[in-house]
């Protein structure tokens, strides 16, 4: 029961993106198609249940056992930017369409900061090794599904007839308003 | 203690920096892809425009055919013969002369010349618009003037003007194609600036019913087929070009003909 509600709460009621503000520059420039943003979505969501594992295997058996938790930050860093690089081999290898469609913002999940996130507070939390495994499959999960809904609704507004002055960048920040309002309607149900 | 910790310090970032580090080179012997290094080269010399005029799905896509030998060296219209010389110094090969092209809107019924049939409260799309009942002019072969051509120009050579008809930039053009893709009445097409005489007209109804829709549109009176019977056919009421290679257009044509649907060396910018 215990791990469903952190799922819950790492993918709807507190979620990355809509309620933390966390890895906001993806979610606003990768969102434009559904089908690369979702491509982002799993690349993130890799890149944060392995660090969620690797973080947790890194506190407990480095950081605590020998004493040394100030190196927590250049550690989680460590392993978020292995990991990273290891997707962009992987993705340029097995799709380079998709490779090109992410661009820049692939090597930047590296300086994702709802990754490094995750990763503090999986570690603030006193979470166990399951428990931090679905906090980082729910965020990831969370992640996307922002991403995803955002995508939808910028591909309906390619059509929409938008005032000149709001077109682009205007609008998506607006929508991206709406979204984080209609995720308010969580808030409270579960606390952090 | 203290010395300690230094210790402990160095040897578990360093043991974690080379796990990673064994894991990566690991990684890349099984995940490396080969690139040719001409993949590379010709990729800088293109525009970046991703623009797709050559067939290719964008400019990469485009440099690796070129070195498969599935692209020519001169298909980047918009790199013109610049690009087409430094891709085939690249690719060792002579390239082969390019012929510069420009769009040609073949539509100069605007606003002012044609009848209108209906108000368009629909979204400002042609491709919508000709879906439904086909806009707002009478004429079923007019520019529709929602400005789709313009929206698909990358390179701003394209605007509506006053009279609600797009003007096309010679210059400026790079007869990438995406224009003519846009136009859900094929209104525009590919010629080169060299060629004088062009039938500014797609209206294949009979005179009668295409002088009452707009004032401009060739009624197929045939005055024009008499002095170049060669390249100009009448097909459907309508006065067609055959262009070849060596045309270039008369000027008696466009004098003899009673709407201006057929014009000589028409001002671009207009």
């Amino acid at each position: 029961m215990e791990i469903f509600i952190i799922f819950i709460s790492a993918s709807i009621v507190n979620n990355f993106v809509l309620t933390y503000f966390l890895g906001i520059c993806p979610f606003l420039g990768v969102s434009n198609k559904i089908d690369s943003s979702f491509s982002l979505g799993l690349a993130t969501t890799f890149v944060m249940v392995i660090t969620a594992v690797a973080s947790w295997l890194i506190n407990h058996y480095i950081l605590i056992l020998f004493n040394v938790p100030f190196l927590e930050y250049v550690s989680f860093i460590i392993v978020i930017a292995s990991m990273v690089q290891l997707v962009e081999m992987f993705v340029k290898k097995t799709s380079p369409v998709l490779y090109r469609a992410l661009g820049i913002f692939l090597p930047l999940i590296t300086t994702n900061c709802a990754i490094l996130g995750l990763a503090l507070f999986a570690v603030l939390r006193d979470y166990s090794f399951i428990q931090t495994i679905v906090f980082g499959i729910g965020a990831g999960v969370g992640f996307t599904l922002a991403i995803v809904v955002m995508a939808g609704i910028r591909e309906e507004l390619e059509m929409a007839d938008i005032p000149y002055p709001l077109k682009g960048a205007g609008i998506t920040l607006i929508v991206a308003g709406f979204l984080a309002l209609a995720f308010m309607g969580f808030a409270g149900l579960i606390s952090a | 203690m203290e010395q300690n910790l230094y210790l402990l310090g160095l040897s578990s970032m360093g043991g974690l920096g080379l796990f990673f580090a064994s894991l990566l080179v690991f990684a890349d012997k099984k995940l490396r892809v080969e690139v040719d290094p001409k993949i590379l080269l010709i990729e800088e010399v293109l525009p970046a425009a991703n623009c797709g005029a050559c067939g290719q799905p964008g400019c990469p896509a485009f440099a690796e055919a070129v070195v498969n030998g599935i692209a020519d060296v001169h298909e980047c219209t918009v790199g013109g013969e610049e690009v087409a010389h430094q891709i085939a110094s690249i690719m060792g090969v002579e390239a082969k002369a390019v012929q510069k092209k420009v769009a040609k809107v073949f539509c100069r019924g605007g606003n002012k010349e044609t009848d209108r049939k209906a108000i368009y409260y629909g979204v400002t799309s042609c491709s919508l618009a000709a879906k439904v009942g086909g806009g707002e002019k009478s004429c079923k072969y007019s520019c529709l003037g929602y400005a789709d051509c313009v929206d698909s120009c990358k390179f701003n050579a394209m605007w509506m003007n006053a009279n609600g008809l797009p003007v096309v930039d010679e210059d400026a053009c790079t007869s990438c194609n995406k224009c003519v893709e846009a136009c859900p009445r094929n209104l525009i097409e590919l010629h080169s600036p060299d060629i004088k005489l062009h039938v500014y007209c797609k209206n294949r109804d009979p005179g009668k019913i295409a002088k009452k829709t707009c004032k401009v549109a060739c009624i197929g009176c045939t005055l024009c087929v008499k002095p170049d019977p060669e390249n100009i056919k009448m097909v459907d009421n309508l006065a067609v070009i055959e262009y070849s290679d060596a045309y270039l257009g008369l000027e008696e044509c466009a004098k003899k003909c009673p709407t201006n649907a057929i014009a000589y060396q028409l001002d671009p910018i207009h």
